[in-house]
């Protein structure tokens, strides 16, 4: 079968998901300069606050200086709330403007949808993690233990928490609630998920109580790319990505299929 | 002529029980200008928004050039261009990017030359490095087409065209569609300004409470249902109308200086020259005569107006 049909409409309209990537990139290098700088700053605060004044108290976790020990968590929690900030904003903004209209009237599936703003949003949360990376060198000596599934690990990251901030934008009807996610739900759980400690260092029964976060088994699975050991399994850390995936995927599924909150 | 859009049996109902449309049936012919009239929340939008995929139906059935707007949902999008009423815009966004983001979400290849035509047909190319919101609301409207036109549609929808907008803009819109239709463009246009209809329609259609209660060549529609209103301006003004003249029903209006009679144009007797004679008998003089054929307007309201006696 031939890819085009006689009007010259692909079959898969891969014209309409590099237009919408490229308007998303566009609406992205508008705002480069915080963009960028924030993250640098972020994390050059980070390094001062707990790789300077509290990391000389603590040196070691696990065998490892810690100040290197944050790196993956730092890298985590940038790229948790970019991902979800910059894809539900991503279809937040046309609904809000009423830009929509064009979406929906183009002969775009909900699968090229999804892949050019999630595409889009994950690419910039993928700059995002490098940037943080880059900068974390400057305060401190890393390597990598295993630099592939470093990358793979990220853009994995990058990909479910970008479909999460997709549903979260579709679900949204204000701007509080589309802050509210991020801020209070996914924010403390990053913190409590062992970003700045090994959950070894809890006592019980918090330590128990911690294994029920899954940002713990994602923040525990980048580090092991790190250091080549982490909180739990490697497999553990997986399992929970793939399952968030699946999770995102499903409801999206839904969203489209009903049209919820899309359409009339 | 061939049919581009049909619809059948068109149904929209929402959680709340209201219905927005109920069974509408409709075919629009290639190359035409099509005017959907109604009174607001007659259901003119939320069928143009069934056709481009904006809103789901309820039931029935819609076909665009050829393709079912659920199974052939790629077919009919890629046929269609809307131009919908509200001005949606991306603020930051400039004016030659918007129209070719357009054409590339449409799933067509780049093609600058034609872009450049749309825009400078539209008076927009000098513009076109400005961002949507230096623009005018009469630009943005302008930018609106072009996005819609950007895929080389075969349809195009305008919903409201002239919503706010001023005589002078109203009037080049106006002359646009006019040059639209030159390429073979089908036109689908809603308003509630008649006149709009009335300059441009080929035909009309009258949308009330969700059903199409009306649709009808315009011409045809002109003279079926106008009234002609017979101006006759006397020499001398009158105090009231004498009871000889009782059997036309005139009125009169300028204090007493004109006296109107309304009459069929297609009645067998209109009754223009016996009510002449009647005033020549009676000695009213007169120094003009003055006819006038009713609008698109009267006759929507009339139309409307039954519906709801009914």
């Amino acid at each position: 079968m031939s890819g085009f049909n006689p009007q010259g409409v692909s079959r898969f309209n891969y014209r309409a998901i590099w237009a919408i990537y490229r308007f998303e990139l566009h609406r992205f290098a508008r705002t480069l300069l915080t963009g960028l700088l924030v993250p640098v700053i972020t994390t050059s605060l980070y390094f001062v606050v707990f790789g300077g004044a509290i990391g000389s108290r603590m040196t070691q976790i696990d065998g490892i200086a810690y100040a290197a020990f944050i790196v993956p968590g730092l890298i985590m929690m940038s790229m948790f709330t970019e991902s979800i900030f910059n894809a539900s904003f991503g279809i937040y903004m046309p609904k809000f403007s009423g830009t929509i209209y064009e979406l929906l009237s183009a002969p775009v599936s909900a699968v090229e949808t999804i892949i050019a703003y999630v595409g889009a949003a994950a690419t910039k949360s993928m700059i995002v993690g490098i940037i943080i990376f880059a900068t974390a060198h400057l305060f401190v000596d890393i390597h990598v233990a295993h630099p592939l599934a470093m990358a793979g690990f990220m853009m994995l990251i990058a990909i479910s928490f970008c479909l999460f901030g997709f549903i979260l934008g579709i679900w949204a009807q204000s701007f509080e609630q589309l802050q509210v996610i991020p801020l209070l739900l996914i924010m403390p759980m990053t913190f409590l998920g062992g970003a700045f400690y090994s959950i070894h260092m809890l006592a019980e029964p918090w330590r128990t109580i911690t294994l029920f976060n899954p940002i713990v088994y994602l923040i525990s699975g980048f580090r092991w790319t790190f250091f080549g050991r982490g909180d739990v399994g490697i497999g553990f850390s997986l399992l929970f990505i793939a399952g968030m995936l699946a999770v995102c995927l499903g409801v999206i599924g839904w969203m489209f299929r009903t049209g919820y909150r899309l359409k009339k | 002529m061939a049919s581009i859009i049909t619809v059948s049996g068109l149904t929209k109902s929402y959680a709340s029980g209201f219905q927005a449309l109920k069974g509408v049936d409709l075919e629009i012919e290639e190359g035409e200008i099509f005017a959907l009239l109604g009174p607001n929340g007659a259901g003119k939008t939320t069928m143009i928004s069934i056709i481009c995929g904006n809103v789901r139906p309820t039931g029935g059935s819609v076909t665009v050039a050829g393709h079912d707007i659920i199974r052939g949902y790629r077919g009919s999008r890629s046929a269609i261009g809307l131009v919908p009423q509200e001005l949606h815009t991306d603020a930051f966004e400039r004016v030659i990017d918007t129209v070719t983001f357009s054409r590339g979400l449409f799933g067509k290849t780049h093609n600058d030359a034609y872009i450049e035509k749309i825009l400078r047909d539209l008076s927009l190319w000098d513009k076109r490095h400005n961002k949507m919101l230096e623009l005018s609301g009469g630009m943005k409207r302008r930018v609106m087409i072009a996005k819609a036109l950007s895929h080389e549609p075969r349809v195009l929808f305008l919903d409201e065209p002239t919503a706010g907008v001023d005589v002078e803009l109203r009037r080049d819109m106006w002359k646009l569609i006019g040059e639209l239709r030159q390429t073979g463009v089908t036109i689908i246009l809603t308003t509630h300004y008649i006149e709009e209809a009335e300059e441009m329609a080929d035909r009309v259609g009258v949308i009330n409470k969700g059903e199409l209660i009306l649709v009808e060549e315009k011409t045809a529609l002109m003279k079926k249902l106008g009234k002609k209103t017979l101006t006759v301006v006397l020499a001398d003004p009158l105090a009231a109308v004498p009871p000889e003249l009782a059997q036309w029903q005139v009125t009169l209006k300028a204090d007493g200086h004109e006296m109107e009679y309304v009459f069929d144009t297609q009645a067998e007797r209109t009754g223009v020259s016996s009510l002449l004679r009647r005033l020549g008998d009676l000695g009213i003089a007169y120094k003009d005569l003055n006819t006038e054929q009713s609008s698109l307007e009267d006759i929507f309201v009339s139309l409307v107006h039954q519906e709801k006696a009914a």
